[in-house]
């Protein structure tokens, strides 16, 4: 297509929602003038014009696939016989499926753990120095950029080549000039898995730091210089103080990254392709939807898989959100 | 206080080193996308700075291009096409001693006719006999070649890989799908929190729910009834509304609750006052409330624009992958599986897909920041 009917496409699509706003309110309002001043009537017919088409929205691309999900996960392929348990005593005989859950779950422990550390450890050091806010910047940076944009980057940064060829990937020419053998880090069974890890630590580091850059700032500076002129150290006063008050931050910089590791999709599907043990849980599922014209069942118990992974946090959540409304 | 202990030395070099392996990836890829594809392949982008040596074959010209001088026969040309900057430093005539000679000596071949090659690849091929053969013969260069960069890469991938149109086809998935959800979470998040409704406090709680719901389990569902839908009307189930509608499904719980954690720092008597002076929630709203969101609209804008223009499970599940439909990450991914030996392709292609998130983030990191700080403290 071209720029000129693209663009058309675009500016209608936007209009038309703009404009179903825009009419329906000025009608309502227009009837409200002509007809009697039933106040009631009228706030019922406006609260219905604001809030119906998210929710309309919300229904049908969240709230109804989330139990057709479920439904589905005990039915068949296409859908349509019921099952019982078939997908879930498949999904657990399954190699892929089990190997797929350990590498999550170490997905699950090393990414969250190490871009959380390094996002504190480099706020700290950044919050202090006058070049800090440039330091700050470029490693944000990986932040903007694509899963699989990423996944280029770093996959020429893994590239092998034979031992006697020139290497032009950094890890490899790093490898061979300390005198090893250059290696297909790809390739190497649970090993690769990390070489795939340090990407999204690459990415969510940037995440984490300018959070906790954020939450220091809410440190108060008289604790800081109370701790210094009794002659705490610059360690010690990261453990007993800072570590503390950033409790909460912590907390819920954990659980985003968790959330996002446990969706972790376009890395493994760009890189390996879930080949040499690196399979995980939105791969597979992702496999599943399309392998033999689609199986519906067993894609469906791979998601909720992933579900039932956030469950936890989607729990605490909620109870945060009843306690905060309580105040 | 502030003098130079070793504690803020240490700092200082702890951090560059972080800056140095943060950095570097991204910078190799950028720098390789400017080098010759050639050279590329063959050797590192950290060796693109430097004067590197290399060894190359040419072929001379042949018969056609002799001319008479007195007794000779001469063939005068340069072995390179174009200029590339090389400076040989010395050459041979056979594949066994590829660097016999120095440069500006004269080379015997085996028929008795001599050769000398000059610096910048000019050579003189003398001979007392007629030149009969139309092929050249192989000259072997040891050369010096200073660092080049070219964007003719950056043409390739953009008119001849298609990834131009890919780029104009992402920004028409990526504007209407964040300014669409924009539009309708803004009137959403109005009506959470400022009008009064029966089951507004569950809608809340839905919402709040949503926000971590992974996408993996709305696509079977949602892909079904668009097949459904599709064939119902004899249209195509995938889409550019399509996908506008499923990226602006997906990201709804998060807009709406963002804007919601705003408007609610929203003084009440403003909007209170409003309403008693005979308003309408549609006034109040267009009048009072947009203009006063307009920095959490950026932030929320740049959000959800990063997350679609950088998505690809939702591309590759609701749009084709035919030319006119295919989004840079699909494509990219596409290239990786095709052109995986080709560096120039991808690392070029990479680039391309990551010139507009660049942008925006290098020229509107506040307002990104902001988003992201405020959807995490509470989120």
């Amino acid at each position: 297509m071209s720029i000129f009917s693209l663009a058309i496409t675009v500016l209608i699509g936007v209009l038309f929602f703009l404009l179903f706003f825009h009419l329906s309110n000025f009608l309502l309002d227009y009837f409200r003038v002509k007809a009697s001043k039933n106040f009631a009537f009228e706030n019922s017919i406006r609260v219905i014009i604001f809030i119906a088409p998210a929710f309309i929205v919300l229904f049908v691309f969240i709230i109804y696939p989330v139990f057709e999900t479920i439904r589905l996960s005990f039915y068949d392929k296409v859908g349509e016989n019921f099952v019982g348990l078939f997908n879930y005593t498949w999904a657990i005989n399954d190699p892929d499926f089990k190997r797929s859950i350990i590498n999550n779950l170490g997905w699950l422990i090393v990414v969250p753990t190490l871009s959380t550390f390094f996002g504190l450890v480099i706020a700290n050091l950044a919050d202090r120095i006058w070049w800090g806010s440039i330091a700050k910047s470029i490693i944000f940076m990986p932040m903007a950029i694509s899963f699989v944009g990423a996944g280029v980057i770093w996959k020429f940064m893994y590239d092998y080549r034979g031992p006697g060829d020139q290497q032009i990937g950094l890890l490899n020419a790093i490898a061979v000039a300390l005198g090893f053998e250059p290696q297909a880090w790809l390739t190497i069974p649970i090993w690769n898995n990390l070489f795939l890890m340090a990407i999204m630590i690459w990415i969510q580091t940037g995440l984490a730091l300018v959070i906790f850059s954020a939450a220091l700032r809410s440190i108060p500076n008289e604790t800081l210089d109370a701790a210094r002129i009794d002659g705490a150290s610059e360690l010690k006063i990261f453990w007993s103080i800072i570590i503390p008050y950033l409790e909460q931050t912590i907390l819920v910089i954990w659980t985003i990254i968790t959330i996002l590791v446990l969706k972790v999709f376009d890395i493994i599907y760009a890189m390996t392709n879930g080949q040499w043990q690196t399979e995980v849980l939105a791969n597979l599922m992702y496999d599943w939807m399309f392998r033999g014209g689609g199986d519906s069942g067993r894609g469906s118990v791979l998601a909720f898989c992933i579900l039932i992974g956030v469950i936890p946090i989607l729990a605490w959540n909620l109870y945060r959100h009843k306690q905060e409304q309580k105040v | 206080m502030k003098k130079l202990t070793f504690t803020r030395i240490f700092s200082q070099l702890l951090l560059l080193l972080f800056v140095i392996a943060w950095i570097i990836p991204t910078f190799g890829l950028f720098i390789s996308s400017l080098r010759d594809k050639d050279v590329l392949a063959i050797s590192g982008w950290w060796t693109s700075f430097t004067t590197t040596e290399v060894n190359e074959i040419y072929r001379t010209k042949g018969k056609e291009d002799q001319i008479n001088e007195g007794d000779y026969y001469f063939i005068k040309s340069n072995l390179f096409d174009e200029k590339q900057g090389k400076e040989i430093y010395r050459f041979g005539v056979t594949s066994k001693n590829i660097d016999e000679y120095e440069v500006g000596e004269t080379a015997l071949f085996k028929d008795e006719t001599e050769i000398t090659v000059f610096e910048n690849g000019d050579y003189i091929w003398k001979s007392k006999e007629e030149f009969t053969k139309k092929k050249g013969k192989r000259i072997f260069v040891s050369a010096k070649s200073p660092p080049s960069f070219t964007f003719d890469n950056y043409k390739e991938v953009l008119l001849k890989e298609g990834l131009g149109q890919a780029f104009l086809n992402t920004f028409a998935v990526a504007l209407p799908a964040t300014l669409i959800p924009l539009i309708i979470c803004s009137y959403f998040a109005y009506a959470l929190t400022w009008m009064k409704f029966y089951g507004r406090d569950l809608l809340l709680a839905t919402i709040i729910a949503s926000l971590v719901v992974p996408l993996q389990m709305c696509l079977i569902p949602v892909l079904t009834i668009y097949n459904d839908f599709g064939a119902l009307f004899g249209v195509s189930a995938k889409s550019y509304p399509g996908i506008w509608m499923a990226h602006t499904g997906f990201g709804l719980a998060s807009t709406t609750f963002l804007l919601w954690n705003f408007l609610k720092t929203l003084p009440s008597e403003m909007i209170e006052a409003a309403r008693v002076d005979g308003a309408t929630h549609y006034d109040t709203f267009i009048k009072i409330v947009v203009p006063l969101s307009i920095p959490s609209f950026a932030s929320i804008f740049i959000l959800q624009f990063l997350w679609v223009w950088n998505d690809l499970l939702v591309g590759l599940v609701f749009l084709d992958k035919h030319p006119s439909e295919i989004i840079l990450t699909a494509k990219l991914k596409e290239l990786l599986g095709s052109r995986g030996e080709n560096w120039e392709i991808l690392t070029t292609g990479a680039f391309v897909s990551m010139t507009v998130p660049l942008f925006i983030f290098f020229s509107l990191q506040r307002y990104f920041i902001r988003g992201l700080v405020a959807g995490s403290v509470k989120g």
